[in-house]
């Protein structure tokens, strides 16, 4: 998907800290998006995304570092630069004393939006999260899954340039997070740029054009999705199991087998070019794994090599 | 979504307002959503705090007056017990009412209703937060001074229509108290550190000469209870209730004045650390 005719970045950040105490959240990270892309931050739970993405919205100060959004300081011109933002946080924070649709009409008030604007927008976007025959419910008669709709559709009432989705299909089924994809596909193709923070592989494989890996504070690595996998990892996976107790001690007689070798307590991971041929050698080795699967390297196997951790604990 | 965004679509001009950071000058938005989420689910919370007055005036008044008798008013002319302490107990009323909006109510809503987080990710800035707030506690005190001024005049204790003068100056009482508390709340981490607000406030409502006068204490007791600022609530009302005024009440009416000045100045100072973390 081909970004915006070039401009200045809408987000820039360099050596970018923060710091709590003793721990370092986020530790010298620098990036660009350019207007239109869609930008993901990659990691696991305490990585450092989370703050990344309130460092952008304004709502946490940063230790040092660089920021600008849209050419402007968030902590100097908070208010501002939030007019153009659309956010999703991690946890649901919807106003549990209002209805479903005065969550919608009194969010756009917080951004200034006339009434005439907010009444027509609240019912498309009810309709959008298929929540229309819950407009008058209150909130905490929803389910987990209709919150999440909710909190998305409140991002979007202020038609923003730039939305912030930090976990954004956590919890949801199936089917809603497919609906949710190609609704921001269709934002994406608007023009709005996205960021978006993700454990998910094939959430950030589906949506981002670039990808940042974080891992403790730092960015590990940057790129396509394609790009990542071609740098740091194989073209396909051998996924061997042999039963929970073998699966450290066979790998000694793996060695040698395809170009990289990763045990890890439930299978053993072979990298290599072709999953199949990997497997007759394994075969022919007189070896017998209970299960076996080749499949196509994904970003998960480049957090493996670059981190030597899976994803999600 | 129908237009397509440009690349200059993407440039902001930066204000140069002062405050711009902390700023957008759309109090009314947290005020409008404050009304409306009373008006569906939190009204029982608020015809109970206006109850509470009325109650110790009756007990106390009533009850403890018969026994008590009449008493020396401000202007050293005897008057019931009941309208001895009533305008007190307007004053406690105020107090209790914007403290609690200004420190428990916010450090819930902060940290425990995520309210406040999900305001400030859109327009608006922490001022307008601390603003539409502090409005909403007035407007509610102002409803419970005007409430229990009515319950004061069913009970024959308003002799003069200057007595409805307690209504503003119950307003300015708690425009005081919850500035500061707001300033105070940023200050406070955990349930056990809000505590200590209740901790300052009860024995300043049953020391600040609210149920007899502060002729009682020695000499440096009252001193002390002159620098706290109850008192000047409770001596400024009950020289409204009656129309007698001393010189004096030019200083209780400064003392809240300056008391807003700088609650207000230490909010904004420390809005930062109460809202944005």
């Amino acid at each position: 998907m081909p970004t915006l005719a070039a401009g200045p970045p809408v987000i820039s950040a360099r050596q970018l800290s923060k710091h709590y105490g003793d721990f370092k959240a986020v530790d010298g990270i620098s990036f660009d998006v350019p207007a239109g892309e869609s930008f993901g931050l990659l990691g696991p739970n305490g990585a450092g995304k989370s703050t990344t993405m309130r460092m952008i919205g304004g709502v946490s100060q940063r230790t040092s570092g660089d920021l600008t959004i849209m050419g402007l300081d968030p902590e100097q011109h908070g208010p501002e630069v939030r007019a153009h933002l659309g956010v999703v946080p991690q946890q649901d924070n919807l106003d549990e004393e209002l209805r479903v649709r005065d969550n919608l009409l009194v969010y756009g008030r917080y951004f200034g939006l006339p009434m005439s604007y907010l009444r027509p927008k609240a019912d498309e976007l009810l309709e959008f999260a298929q929540l229309t025959e819950k407009a008058s419910a209150k909130v905490d008669a929803l389910s987990g899954g209709m919150k999440r709709r909710l909190t998305i559709a409140r991002s979007l009432i202020n038609e923003p340039k730039i939305l912030l989705l930090d976990e954004p299909t956590t919890g949801l089924d199936p089917q809603a997070r497919h609906i949710l994809w190609d609704r921001l596909f269709r934002l994406k193709e608007s023009g709005v740029t996205l960021i978006l923070t993700t454990h998910y592989m094939d959430e950030a494989e589906q949506l981002c054009d670039r990808l940042v890996v974080v891992d403790k504070g730092r960015i590990m690595a940057e790129g396509s999705p394609a790009q990542l996998i071609r740098e740091h990892s194989t073209r396909e996976v051998l996924e061997l199991r042999f039963g929970s107790e073998r699966n450290t001690t066979v790998a000694a007689e793996l060695q040698g087998i395809g170009d990289r070798l990763e045990p890890l307590p439930d299978r053993v991971l072979i990298y290599a070019q072709d999953g199949e041929a990997a497997l007759e050698q394994v075969i022919s080795r007189g070896l017998r794994p209970i299960t076996s699967l080749v499949r196509r390297s994904s970003l998960e196997d480049v957090f493996l090599r670059l981190t030597g951790r899976s994803l999600v604990d | 979504m129908s237009v397509h965004l440009t690349a200059q679509d993407y440039a902001l001009e930066g204000s140069r307002r002062p405050l711009a950071a902390l700023y957008s000058r759309n109090a009314r938005a947290v005020i409008a959503r404050g009304l409306l989420a009373t008006r569906s689910s939190n009204w029982l919370v608020m015809v109970s705090g206006f109850f509470e007055p009325v109650l110790y005036l009756v007990s106390m008044g009533v009850g403890l007056g018969a026994l008590v008798g009449s008493v020396e008013g401000p202007n050293g002319e005897p008057i019931s017990y009941a309208a001895y302490i009533a305008p007190a107990l307007l004053a406690v009323s105020a107090m209790n009412g914007a403290v609690y909006d200004s420190t428990w109510n916010v450090f819930f809503k902060m940290n425990f209703a995520k309210l406040y987080q999900g305001m400030l990710y859109t327009s608006l800035g922490p001022l307008d937060v601390a603003i539409g707030e502090i409005f909403l506690a007035l407007l509610r005190g102002a409803m419970y001074a005007t409430g229990f001024t009515a319950v004061m005049a069913l009970m024959g204790l308003i002799t003069t229509p200057v007595a409805l003068l307690m209504i503003p100056a119950s307003v300015v009482i708690a425009f005081g108290f919850a500035s500061f508390g707001m300033g105070i709340t940023s200050f406070m981490k955990t349930f056990q550190q809000m505590e200590w607000v209740n901790f300052v406030m009860l024995p300043m409502f049953l020391f600040s000469a609210t149920f007899y006068p502060l002729s009682v204490y020695p000499q440096g007791v009252q001193w002390f209870i002159q620098a706290l600022p109850l008192w000047h609530g409770v001596e400024l009302l009950r020289q409204i209730s009656i129309a007698s005024f001393t010189p004096a009440a030019a200083v209780h009416l400064s003392y809240f004045l300056v008391m807003i000045a700088v609650g207000l100045l230490l909010t904004t100072v420390r809005l930062r650390k109460l809202f944005l973390k």
